[in-house]
Protein backbone atom coordinates (compact mmCIF):
# COMPACT_ATOMS: atom_id res chain seq x y z
CA UNK A 1 0.00 0.00 0.00
CA UNK A 2 1.19 3.77 -0.68
CA UNK A 3 2.94 5.41 2.03
CA UNK A 4 0.71 8.04 1.50
CA UNK A 5 -2.54 6.49 2.38
CA UNK A 6 -4.36 6.99 5.47
CA UNK A 7 -7.29 5.08 5.05
CA UNK A 8 -8.29 2.02 3.66
CA UNK A 9 -11.31 0.16 2.86
CA UNK A 10 -11.45 -3.32 0.05
CA UNK A 11 -15.01 -4.36 -0.43
CA UNK A 12 -16.21 -3.74 2.70
CA UNK A 13 -19.59 -5.13 3.38
CA UNK A 14 -21.83 -4.72 6.95
CA UNK A 15 -25.45 -6.27 7.56
CA UNK A 16 -27.69 -5.94 10.60
CA UNK A 17 -30.12 -9.17 10.04
CA UNK A 18 -31.28 -8.99 6.20
CA UNK A 19 -30.77 -5.66 5.93
CA UNK A 20 -27.86 -4.28 4.21
CA UNK A 21 -26.18 -0.92 5.35
CA UNK A 22 -22.66 -1.21 3.40
CA UNK A 23 -22.84 -3.06 0.05
CA UNK A 24 -19.21 -3.86 -1.21
CA UNK A 25 -17.48 -0.66 -0.66
CA UNK A 26 -14.14 0.75 -1.16
CA UNK A 27 -12.08 3.91 -0.89
CA UNK A 28 -9.07 5.40 0.29
CA UNK A 29 -8.10 8.50 2.00
CA UNK A 30 -5.06 10.24 1.37
CA UNK A 31 -2.83 11.45 4.75
CA UNK A 32 -3.54 14.92 5.23
CA UNK A 33 -6.66 15.12 3.09
CA UNK A 34 -10.09 16.05 4.23
CA UNK A 35 -12.53 13.89 3.03
CA UNK A 36 -16.66 13.54 3.18
CA UNK A 37 -19.03 11.52 2.72
CA UNK A 38 -21.97 13.20 1.75
CA UNK A 39 -25.33 11.21 1.61
CA UNK A 40 -28.58 11.07 3.13
CA UNK A 41 -29.82 9.61 6.67
CA UNK A 42 -30.08 5.66 5.83
CA UNK A 43 -26.91 5.97 3.84
CA UNK A 44 -24.60 4.25 5.23
CA UNK A 45 -22.39 6.83 6.91
CA UNK A 46 -22.78 6.15 10.53
CA UNK A 47 -22.18 2.71 9.94
CA UNK A 48 -19.13 3.27 8.13
CA UNK A 49 -17.84 5.70 10.53
CA UNK A 50 -18.17 2.91 13.15
CA UNK A 51 -16.31 0.22 10.90
CA UNK A 52 -13.63 2.98 10.72
CA UNK A 53 -13.62 3.99 14.52
CA UNK A 54 -13.46 -0.27 15.29
CA UNK A 55 -16.56 -0.07 17.29
CA UNK A 56 -18.26 -2.89 14.88
CA UNK A 57 -16.77 -5.26 12.68
CA UNK A 58 -17.18 -5.73 8.89
CA UNK A 59 -18.78 -9.01 7.69
CA UNK A 60 -16.64 -9.10 4.84
CA UNK A 61 -14.28 -7.24 3.38
CA UNK A 62 -10.89 -5.40 4.87
CA UNK A 63 -10.07 -2.03 6.71
CA UNK A 64 -6.97 -0.24 7.51
CA UNK A 65 -6.19 3.11 9.24
CA UNK A 66 -2.56 4.47 9.62
CA UNK A 67 -1.72 0.55 8.53
CA UNK A 68 -3.65 -0.75 11.34
CA UNK A 69 -6.35 -3.19 11.33
CA UNK A 70 -9.66 -2.09 12.54
CA UNK A 71 -10.12 -5.40 14.08
CA UNK A 72 -6.83 -7.29 15.19
CA UNK A 73 -5.01 -4.04 15.66
CA UNK A 74 -8.19 -2.07 17.52
CA UNK A 75 -6.49 -1.52 20.88
CA UNK A 76 -3.47 0.46 18.82
CA UNK A 77 -5.84 1.98 16.28
CA UNK A 78 -7.62 4.12 19.46
CA UNK A 79 -4.64 5.89 20.24
CA UNK A 80 -4.43 7.09 17.20
CA UNK A 81 -8.13 8.26 16.30
CA UNK A 82 -10.24 11.17 17.74
CA UNK A 83 -13.88 10.32 17.02
CA UNK A 84 -17.05 12.73 17.48
CA UNK A 85 -19.81 11.14 17.05
CA UNK A 86 -23.29 12.11 15.75
CA UNK A 87 -25.47 12.13 18.96
CA UNK A 88 -23.74 14.49 22.06
CA UNK A 89 -21.68 11.96 24.12
CA UNK A 90 -20.00 13.91 26.53
CA UNK A 91 -20.31 14.04 30.33
CA UNK A 92 -23.52 16.29 30.25
CA UNK A 93 -22.88 16.64 34.45
CA UNK A 94 -19.14 17.43 34.25
CA UNK A 95 -17.91 20.97 33.48
CA UNK A 96 -16.25 22.26 29.97
CA UNK A 97 -12.85 21.99 31.77
CA UNK A 98 -13.71 18.87 33.53
CA UNK A 99 -14.52 17.07 30.17
CA UNK A 100 -11.45 18.05 28.64
CA UNK A 101 -8.95 16.72 31.12
CA UNK A 102 -10.99 13.76 31.31
CA UNK A 103 -10.50 13.00 27.74
CA UNK A 104 -7.08 13.76 27.48
CA UNK A 105 -6.41 11.70 30.75
CA UNK A 106 -7.86 8.65 29.25
CA UNK A 107 -5.09 8.91 26.35
CA UNK A 108 -2.49 9.43 29.24
CA UNK A 109 -2.42 13.51 28.35
CA UNK A 110 -3.33 16.54 29.49
CA UNK A 111 -4.87 19.68 28.45
CA UNK A 112 -1.90 21.73 28.28
CA UNK A 113 0.44 18.89 26.53
CA UNK A 114 -1.61 19.50 23.17
CA UNK A 115 -3.34 23.36 23.82
CA UNK A 116 -1.99 24.06 20.27
CA UNK A 117 -3.70 22.21 18.63
CA UNK A 118 -7.47 22.37 20.42
CA UNK A 119 -6.45 26.67 20.83
CA UNK A 120 -8.50 27.87 17.83
CA UNK A 121 -11.65 25.96 18.86
CA UNK A 122 -11.34 25.66 23.07
CA UNK A 123 -10.72 29.13 23.16
CA UNK A 124 -14.16 30.31 22.49
CA UNK A 125 -15.70 27.91 24.94
CA UNK A 126 -12.82 28.69 27.72
CA UNK A 127 -14.81 31.61 29.14
CA UNK A 128 -17.10 28.95 30.03
CA UNK A 129 -14.85 26.44 31.33
CA UNK A 130 -16.65 26.57 34.87
CA UNK A 131 -20.40 25.48 33.15
CA UNK A 132 -21.76 22.17 33.01
CA UNK A 133 -21.25 20.43 29.61
CA UNK A 134 -24.89 20.13 29.40
CA UNK A 135 -25.52 23.47 29.94
CA UNK A 136 -24.31 24.78 26.93
CA UNK A 137 -25.99 25.90 23.51
CA UNK A 138 -25.93 23.61 20.64
CA UNK A 139 -23.31 25.61 18.62
CA UNK A 140 -20.79 25.53 22.20
CA UNK A 141 -21.47 21.53 22.62
CA UNK A 142 -19.86 20.88 19.60
CA UNK A 143 -17.01 23.22 19.41
CA UNK A 144 -16.22 21.07 22.91
CA UNK A 145 -16.57 17.56 21.63
CA UNK A 146 -14.61 18.58 18.74
CA UNK A 147 -11.62 19.85 21.52
CA UNK A 148 -12.22 16.70 23.35
CA UNK A 149 -11.98 14.50 19.90
CA UNK A 150 -8.71 16.41 19.05
CA UNK A 151 -6.92 16.83 22.83
CA UNK A 152 -5.21 13.39 22.86
CA UNK A 153 -3.43 14.82 19.61
CA UNK A 154 -4.88 11.83 17.09
CA UNK A 155 -3.82 11.08 13.64
CA UNK A 156 -7.16 10.57 12.02
CA UNK A 157 -10.06 12.66 13.39
CA UNK A 158 -13.50 11.46 12.46
CA UNK A 159 -16.40 13.39 12.48
CA UNK A 160 -19.67 11.65 12.01
CA UNK A 161 -22.61 14.48 10.82
CA UNK A 162 -21.00 17.59 13.07
CA UNK A 163 -23.63 20.07 11.17
CA UNK A 164 -26.58 18.28 11.75
CA UNK A 165 -29.67 20.35 13.27
CA UNK A 166 -26.85 23.82 13.49
CA UNK A 167 -28.06 26.67 11.69
CA UNK A 168 -26.08 27.88 8.35
CA UNK A 169 -23.90 30.49 10.24
CA UNK A 170 -22.33 27.83 12.57
CA UNK A 171 -22.15 25.41 9.47
CA UNK A 172 -19.85 27.78 8.24
CA UNK A 173 -18.48 28.85 11.02
CA UNK A 174 -17.43 24.73 12.01
CA UNK A 175 -16.41 24.43 8.33
CA UNK A 176 -13.56 27.31 8.69
CA UNK A 177 -12.53 25.64 11.82
CA UNK A 178 -11.91 21.99 10.09
CA UNK A 179 -10.37 24.47 7.56
CA UNK A 180 -7.66 25.52 9.68
CA UNK A 181 -7.32 22.03 11.53
CA UNK A 182 -5.98 20.43 8.28
CA UNK A 183 -3.34 22.80 7.69
CA UNK A 184 -1.67 21.17 11.14
CA UNK A 185 -1.42 17.80 8.61
CA UNK A 186 -4.24 15.91 10.57
CA UNK A 187 -6.37 13.54 8.57
CA UNK A 188 -10.32 14.16 8.67
CA UNK A 189 -12.90 12.79 7.62
CA UNK A 190 -16.30 13.85 8.14
CA UNK A 191 -20.01 13.05 7.06
CA UNK A 192 -22.73 15.22 6.37
CA UNK A 193 -26.75 15.34 4.41
CA UNK A 194 -25.57 18.53 3.31
CA UNK A 195 -24.22 18.84 -0.56
CA UNK A 196 -23.42 22.22 -0.45
CA UNK A 197 -20.63 21.16 2.10
CA UNK A 198 -18.72 19.22 -0.44
CA UNK A 199 -17.08 22.42 -1.81
CA UNK A 200 -15.30 22.47 1.73
CA UNK A 201 -13.84 19.09 1.04
CA UNK A 202 -10.81 17.92 -0.81
CA UNK A 203 -12.42 15.18 -2.01
CA UNK A 204 -15.91 13.72 -1.38
CA UNK A 205 -17.70 10.16 -1.80
CA UNK A 206 -21.20 10.55 -2.84
CA UNK A 207 -23.31 7.74 -0.76
CA UNK A 208 -27.01 6.59 -0.67
CA UNK A 209 -28.39 3.28 0.09
CA UNK A 210 -24.93 1.65 1.44
CA UNK A 211 -23.60 2.27 -2.02
CA UNK A 212 -20.58 4.56 -2.79
CA UNK A 213 -22.22 6.67 -6.47
CA UNK A 214 -19.00 8.56 -7.24
CA UNK A 215 -15.34 9.46 -5.63
CA UNK A 216 -13.88 12.35 -6.86
CA UNK A 217 -12.79 15.98 -5.90
CA UNK A 218 -16.05 18.39 -5.85
CA UNK A 219 -14.69 20.33 -8.93
CA UNK A 220 -14.60 16.83 -10.88
CA UNK A 221 -18.10 15.71 -9.66
CA UNK A 222 -19.44 18.97 -11.09
CA UNK A 223 -17.87 18.65 -14.29
CA UNK A 224 -18.68 15.47 -14.94
CA UNK A 225 -21.92 16.03 -14.87
CA UNK A 226 -22.89 15.42 -19.01
CA UNK A 227 -25.85 17.28 -19.78
CA UNK A 228 -26.57 21.37 -20.01
CA UNK A 229 -28.72 22.35 -17.15
CA UNK A 230 -30.95 25.33 -16.83
CA UNK A 231 -31.68 27.60 -14.43
CA UNK A 232 -35.04 29.15 -15.11
CA UNK A 233 -37.68 31.57 -12.49
CA UNK A 234 -40.57 33.62 -13.20
CA UNK A 235 -43.13 34.99 -10.79
CA UNK A 236 -45.04 32.49 -9.52
CA UNK A 237 -42.24 29.71 -8.73
CA UNK A 238 -44.52 26.37 -7.76
CA UNK A 239 -46.60 27.13 -11.19
CA UNK A 240 -43.34 27.29 -13.24
CA UNK A 241 -42.15 23.83 -12.25
CA UNK A 242 -45.65 22.11 -12.60
CA UNK A 243 -45.65 23.69 -16.22
CA UNK A 244 -41.95 23.11 -17.17
CA UNK A 245 -42.57 19.42 -16.32
CA UNK A 246 -45.99 19.52 -18.94
CA UNK A 247 -43.30 20.89 -21.49
CA UNK A 248 -42.52 18.76 -24.42
CA UNK A 249 -38.20 18.42 -24.14
CA UNK A 250 -38.46 18.61 -20.66
CA UNK A 251 -36.13 15.63 -18.82
CA UNK A 252 -36.11 16.87 -15.29
CA UNK A 253 -37.54 19.51 -13.07
CA UNK A 254 -36.11 20.30 -9.95
CA UNK A 255 -36.51 23.51 -7.49
CA UNK A 256 -33.77 25.13 -6.11
CA UNK A 257 -34.47 27.92 -4.05
CA UNK A 258 -36.64 30.80 -6.52
CA UNK A 259 -35.13 28.82 -9.55
CA UNK A 260 -36.27 25.65 -11.07
CA UNK A 261 -32.95 23.95 -12.80
CA UNK A 262 -34.03 22.15 -15.93
CA UNK A 263 -32.25 19.59 -18.36
CA UNK A 264 -33.98 18.72 -21.39
CA UNK A 265 -33.99 15.47 -23.41
CA UNK A 266 -33.10 17.12 -26.56
CA UNK A 267 -30.11 19.79 -26.39
CA UNK A 268 -30.72 21.32 -29.11
CA UNK A 269 -33.39 23.11 -28.28
CA UNK A 270 -33.07 26.98 -27.69
CA UNK A 271 -33.84 29.09 -24.43
CA UNK A 272 -35.79 30.91 -26.68
CA UNK A 273 -38.35 28.35 -27.46
CA UNK A 274 -38.45 27.46 -23.57
CA UNK A 275 -39.24 31.32 -23.13
CA UNK A 276 -41.97 31.31 -25.32
CA UNK A 277 -43.90 27.94 -23.69
CA UNK A 278 -43.92 29.36 -21.14
CA UNK A 279 -45.07 32.89 -21.95
CA UNK A 280 -47.75 30.77 -24.04
CA UNK A 281 -48.99 29.27 -20.72
CA UNK A 282 -48.83 32.64 -19.14
CA UNK A 283 -45.63 33.60 -17.13
CA UNK A 284 -44.37 36.87 -16.80
CA UNK A 285 -40.53 38.01 -16.01
CA UNK A 286 -39.01 34.90 -17.38
CA UNK A 287 -35.44 34.65 -16.79
CA UNK A 288 -33.06 31.82 -17.77
CA UNK A 289 -29.85 31.23 -17.90
CA UNK A 290 -27.17 28.12 -18.69
CA UNK A 291 -25.40 27.32 -15.10
CA UNK A 292 -22.87 25.07 -14.28
CA UNK A 293 -24.91 22.26 -11.84
CA UNK A 294 -24.21 21.92 -8.04
CA UNK A 295 -23.21 18.87 -6.15
CA UNK A 296 -26.98 18.75 -5.80
CA UNK A 297 -27.80 18.41 -8.95
CA UNK A 298 -24.96 15.54 -9.09
CA UNK A 299 -26.17 13.68 -6.74
CA UNK A 300 -29.63 13.94 -7.96
CA UNK A 301 -28.67 12.88 -11.44
CA UNK A 302 -26.80 10.12 -10.11
CA UNK A 303 -29.53 8.78 -7.82
CA UNK A 304 -32.09 9.29 -10.49
CA UNK A 305 -29.22 6.96 -12.47
CA UNK A 306 -29.22 4.41 -9.59
CA UNK A 307 -32.81 3.82 -9.09
CA UNK A 308 -34.01 4.43 -12.75
CA UNK A 309 -37.02 6.64 -10.57
CA UNK A 310 -38.47 9.08 -12.86
CA UNK A 311 -37.71 13.12 -11.98
CA UNK A 312 -42.09 13.76 -10.84
CA UNK A 313 -42.52 10.64 -9.54
CA UNK A 314 -44.67 11.19 -6.12
CA UNK A 315 -43.06 8.17 -4.15
CA UNK B 1 -58.11 36.11 7.62
CA UNK B 2 -55.05 36.10 10.14
CA UNK B 3 -54.78 32.67 11.46
CA UNK B 4 -52.25 33.44 13.44
CA UNK B 5 -51.99 36.67 15.96
CA UNK B 6 -48.87 37.52 17.51
CA UNK B 7 -48.25 41.02 19.34
CA UNK B 8 -45.41 41.66 21.70
CA UNK B 9 -44.93 38.25 22.70
CA UNK B 10 -42.78 38.38 25.87
CA UNK B 11 -41.86 34.55 26.94
CA UNK B 12 -38.94 34.60 30.20
CA UNK B 13 -37.09 31.87 31.81
CA UNK B 14 -35.87 32.78 35.29
CA UNK B 15 -34.16 36.56 34.41
CA UNK B 16 -33.28 35.19 30.95
CA UNK B 17 -35.79 36.41 28.05
CA UNK B 18 -36.09 34.22 25.33
CA UNK B 19 -38.85 35.80 23.54
CA UNK B 20 -38.19 39.53 23.46
CA UNK B 21 -41.90 41.57 22.49
CA UNK B 22 -42.40 39.58 19.68
CA UNK B 23 -45.40 40.86 16.89
CA UNK B 24 -46.41 39.15 13.47
CA UNK B 25 -49.41 37.49 11.98
CA UNK B 26 -50.00 34.87 9.40
CA UNK B 27 -52.82 34.79 6.74
CA UNK B 28 -54.87 31.91 6.01
CA UNK B 29 -53.26 29.29 3.28
CA UNK B 30 -49.75 30.86 3.47
CA UNK B 31 -46.49 29.06 3.94
CA UNK B 32 -44.77 30.73 6.32
CA UNK B 33 -40.97 30.20 7.05
CA UNK B 34 -39.90 30.50 10.58
CA UNK B 35 -35.87 30.98 10.79
CA UNK B 36 -33.26 31.98 12.87
CA UNK B 37 -30.32 30.24 14.20
CA UNK B 38 -29.83 27.86 17.06
CA UNK B 39 -30.67 29.34 20.54
CA UNK B 40 -32.33 32.07 18.88
CA UNK B 41 -35.99 31.54 20.94
CA UNK B 42 -37.69 29.86 18.11
CA UNK B 43 -38.76 26.82 19.76
CA UNK B 44 -39.95 28.77 22.30
CA UNK B 45 -42.20 30.62 20.15
CA UNK B 46 -43.45 27.32 18.61
CA UNK B 47 -44.08 25.90 21.80
CA UNK B 48 -46.84 28.79 22.73
CA UNK B 49 -47.96 28.48 19.28
CA UNK B 50 -48.78 24.91 19.69
CA UNK B 51 -50.58 25.69 23.66
CA UNK B 52 -48.04 23.77 25.12
CA UNK B 53 -46.10 27.21 26.76
CA UNK B 54 -47.50 29.86 28.17
CA UNK B 55 -46.15 33.15 27.54
CA UNK B 56 -45.09 35.52 30.12
CA UNK B 57 -47.03 38.42 28.42
CA UNK B 58 -48.37 39.80 25.08
CA UNK B 59 -51.19 38.66 22.82
CA UNK B 60 -51.12 35.61 21.07
CA UNK B 61 -54.44 33.83 19.22
CA UNK B 62 -54.19 30.66 17.27
CA UNK B 63 -57.00 30.14 14.94
CA UNK B 64 -59.14 32.47 16.53
CA UNK B 65 -57.97 30.56 20.13
CA UNK B 66 -56.38 32.45 23.00
CA UNK B 67 -53.55 30.51 24.09
CA UNK B 68 -54.05 31.89 27.61
CA UNK B 69 -57.27 29.99 28.64
CA UNK B 70 -58.11 27.96 24.83
CA UNK B 71 -55.12 25.96 24.83
CA UNK B 72 -57.50 22.70 24.25
CA UNK B 73 -59.47 24.35 21.68
CA UNK B 74 -55.88 25.08 19.80
CA UNK B 75 -54.29 21.62 20.19
CA UNK B 76 -57.94 19.94 18.33
CA UNK B 77 -57.33 22.85 15.15
CA UNK B 78 -53.49 22.36 14.81
CA UNK B 79 -51.50 19.63 13.06
CA UNK B 80 -47.91 18.69 14.35
CA UNK B 81 -44.48 17.06 12.69
CA UNK B 82 -41.25 17.31 13.80
CA UNK B 83 -38.00 15.89 12.57
CA UNK B 84 -37.06 13.65 15.89
CA UNK B 85 -41.02 12.41 16.70
CA UNK B 86 -42.29 10.83 13.93
CA UNK B 87 -44.98 7.86 13.87
CA UNK B 88 -44.78 4.47 16.23
CA UNK B 89 -42.34 2.33 14.23
CA UNK B 90 -43.58 -0.98 15.33
CA UNK B 91 -47.04 -0.28 14.03
CA UNK B 92 -48.20 -0.54 10.25
CA UNK B 93 -48.70 2.52 8.20
CA UNK B 94 -52.65 1.68 8.28
CA UNK B 95 -52.58 1.26 12.20
CA UNK B 96 -50.21 4.92 12.75
CA UNK B 97 -53.47 6.69 10.42
CA UNK B 98 -55.98 4.96 12.97
CA UNK B 99 -54.27 5.60 15.86
CA UNK B 100 -53.75 9.54 15.25
CA UNK B 101 -57.34 9.78 13.79
CA UNK B 102 -58.73 8.25 16.91
CA UNK B 103 -56.75 10.73 19.14
CA UNK B 104 -58.48 13.49 17.22
CA UNK B 105 -61.74 12.19 17.86
CA UNK B 106 -62.29 11.14 14.07
CA UNK B 107 -64.99 8.27 12.90
CA UNK B 108 -63.64 4.57 11.88
CA UNK B 109 -65.43 5.83 8.77
CA UNK B 110 -63.84 9.12 8.88
CA UNK B 111 -60.54 7.80 9.25
CA UNK B 112 -60.51 5.23 6.78
CA UNK B 113 -61.76 7.98 4.47
CA UNK B 114 -58.63 9.95 4.90
CA UNK B 115 -56.48 7.29 5.36
CA UNK B 116 -57.42 6.10 1.49
CA UNK B 117 -57.48 9.99 0.13
CA UNK B 118 -53.78 10.53 1.98
CA UNK B 119 -51.98 7.46 0.71
CA UNK B 120 -53.27 7.87 -2.61
CA UNK B 121 -51.99 11.35 -2.97
CA UNK B 122 -48.83 10.02 -1.74
CA UNK B 123 -49.17 6.81 -4.25
CA UNK B 124 -48.25 4.57 -0.76
CA UNK B 125 -51.95 2.76 -0.90
CA UNK B 126 -50.40 -0.90 -1.58
CA UNK B 127 -47.98 0.22 1.36
CA UNK B 128 -50.49 0.20 3.83
CA UNK B 129 -50.03 -3.20 5.95
CA UNK B 130 -45.93 -2.45 6.15
CA UNK B 131 -44.69 -2.44 9.33
CA UNK B 132 -43.51 1.65 9.46
CA UNK B 133 -40.21 1.13 10.35
CA UNK B 134 -39.57 -1.12 7.43
CA UNK B 135 -39.88 1.91 5.38
CA UNK B 136 -37.28 4.36 3.78
CA UNK B 137 -36.76 7.32 6.15
CA UNK B 138 -38.11 9.70 3.36
CA UNK B 139 -41.45 7.72 3.23
CA UNK B 140 -41.67 8.11 6.96
CA UNK B 141 -41.74 11.82 6.63
CA UNK B 142 -43.94 11.93 3.87
CA UNK B 143 -46.63 9.66 5.96
CA UNK B 144 -45.96 11.51 9.47
CA UNK B 145 -47.25 14.76 7.44
CA UNK B 146 -50.01 13.53 6.37
CA UNK B 147 -50.62 12.16 9.87
CA UNK B 148 -50.72 15.70 10.84
CA UNK B 149 -52.81 16.69 8.60
CA UNK B 150 -55.83 13.56 8.96
CA UNK B 151 -57.98 15.86 11.18
CA UNK B 152 -58.15 18.51 8.58
CA UNK B 153 -56.48 21.34 11.18
CA UNK B 154 -56.33 24.87 10.24
CA UNK B 155 -52.50 24.93 10.69
CA UNK B 156 -49.79 22.31 10.59
CA UNK B 157 -46.44 23.12 11.62
CA UNK B 158 -43.44 21.21 10.94
CA UNK B 159 -40.39 21.61 12.69
CA UNK B 160 -37.05 21.23 10.45
CA UNK B 161 -39.34 18.55 8.35
CA UNK B 162 -36.83 17.94 5.71
CA UNK B 163 -33.95 17.57 8.11
CA UNK B 164 -31.31 14.22 6.32
CA UNK B 165 -33.93 13.47 4.25
CA UNK B 166 -32.08 12.98 0.28
CA UNK B 167 -32.49 15.95 -2.47
CA UNK B 168 -35.00 14.29 -4.52
CA UNK B 169 -37.60 13.33 -1.26
CA UNK B 170 -36.61 16.87 0.14
CA UNK B 171 -38.17 18.27 -3.01
CA UNK B 172 -41.56 16.01 -3.22
CA UNK B 173 -42.04 16.81 0.02
CA UNK B 174 -42.18 20.64 -0.86
CA UNK B 175 -44.41 19.75 -3.39
CA UNK B 176 -46.81 18.44 -0.71
CA UNK B 177 -46.79 21.35 1.34
CA UNK B 178 -47.70 23.58 -1.55
CA UNK B 179 -50.82 21.30 -2.56
CA UNK B 180 -51.67 21.20 1.44
CA UNK B 181 -51.27 25.15 1.42
CA UNK B 182 -53.60 25.52 -1.76
CA UNK B 183 -56.40 23.50 -0.03
CA UNK B 184 -56.72 26.07 2.80
CA UNK B 185 -54.10 24.40 5.23
CA UNK B 186 -51.49 27.26 6.80
CA UNK B 187 -48.22 25.92 6.61
CA UNK B 188 -45.59 27.39 9.40
CA UNK B 189 -42.22 25.88 8.84
CA UNK B 190 -38.64 26.00 10.62
CA UNK B 191 -35.67 24.51 8.24
CA UNK B 192 -31.97 24.91 8.43
CA UNK B 193 -32.11 24.61 4.43
CA UNK B 194 -31.90 28.30 3.20
CA UNK B 195 -33.15 27.31 -0.67
CA UNK B 196 -36.15 26.08 0.96
CA UNK B 197 -36.55 29.28 2.66
CA UNK B 198 -37.29 30.77 -0.69
CA UNK B 199 -40.41 28.49 -1.41
CA UNK B 200 -42.18 30.13 1.56
CA UNK B 201 -44.40 33.33 0.79
CA UNK B 202 -43.20 35.12 3.84
CA UNK B 203 -39.99 34.32 6.13
CA UNK B 204 -39.32 35.66 9.78
CA UNK B 205 -35.57 35.51 11.12
CA UNK B 206 -35.50 36.06 14.68
CA UNK B 207 -31.71 36.16 16.39
CA UNK B 208 -31.01 36.96 20.20
CA UNK B 209 -35.09 36.41 21.14
CA UNK B 210 -36.34 39.02 18.61
CA UNK B 211 -37.62 39.17 15.59
CA UNK B 212 -34.81 40.92 13.23
CA UNK B 213 -36.67 40.57 9.82
CA UNK B 214 -39.85 39.50 8.19
CA UNK B 215 -40.85 39.60 4.50
CA UNK B 216 -41.92 38.02 1.18
CA UNK B 217 -38.21 36.31 0.44
CA UNK B 218 -37.40 38.57 -2.86
CA UNK B 219 -38.29 41.79 -0.57
CA UNK B 220 -35.72 40.73 1.95
CA UNK B 221 -33.05 39.69 -0.97
CA UNK B 222 -33.49 43.44 -2.15
CA UNK B 223 -33.26 45.09 1.47
CA UNK B 224 -30.28 43.23 2.26
CA UNK B 225 -28.26 43.32 -1.27
CA UNK B 226 -28.27 39.56 -1.25
CA UNK B 227 -28.37 37.02 -3.74
CA UNK B 228 -30.16 34.64 -1.81
CA UNK B 229 -31.66 34.01 1.13
CA UNK B 230 -28.71 32.16 2.65
CA UNK B 231 -26.91 35.46 2.17
CA UNK B 232 -29.56 37.27 3.96
CA UNK B 233 -29.42 34.92 7.26
CA UNK B 234 -25.11 35.24 7.47
CA UNK B 235 -26.01 39.33 7.14
CA UNK B 236 -28.21 38.78 9.54
CA UNK B 237 -26.73 36.42 12.40
CA UNK B 238 -23.23 37.87 11.83
CA UNK B 239 -24.35 41.44 12.43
Amino acid sequence: MPANISINASNITKRYGDKTALDDISFDVAKGELFGFIGPDGAGKTTLFRLITSLLIPDKGSLTVEGLDTVKDYIKLRKILGYMPGRFSLYQDLTVEENLKFFAGIFKTTPEANYELVKDIYSQIEPFKNRKAGKLSGGMKQKLALSCALIHKPEVLVLDEPTTGVDAVSRIEFWEMLGRLRRSGITIVVSTPYMDEASRCDRVALIQNGKIMSIDTPDSIQNNYSRGLWAVKSDDTYRLLTDLRQFKSTRTAFPFGEHIHLSLKDELIKPAEIVSYLESTGHSNIHISKIEPTIEDCFMEMMGAESNMSATSQK
Amino acid sequence: MKIIEVENLVKKFGSFVANDHLTFSVDEGEIYGFLGANGAGKTTAMKILCGLSSPTSGKVMVAGYDVYHQTEMIKKRIGYMSQRFSLFEDLSVWENFQFFGGIYGLSPAKIRERTTELLGRLGLESEKKQILGSLPLGWKQKLAFSVAIIHRPSIVFLDEPTGGVDPITRRQFWEIIYETASQGITVFVTTHYMDEAEYCRRVSIMADGKIVALDTPANLKTKYNAANIEGVFLKIARN
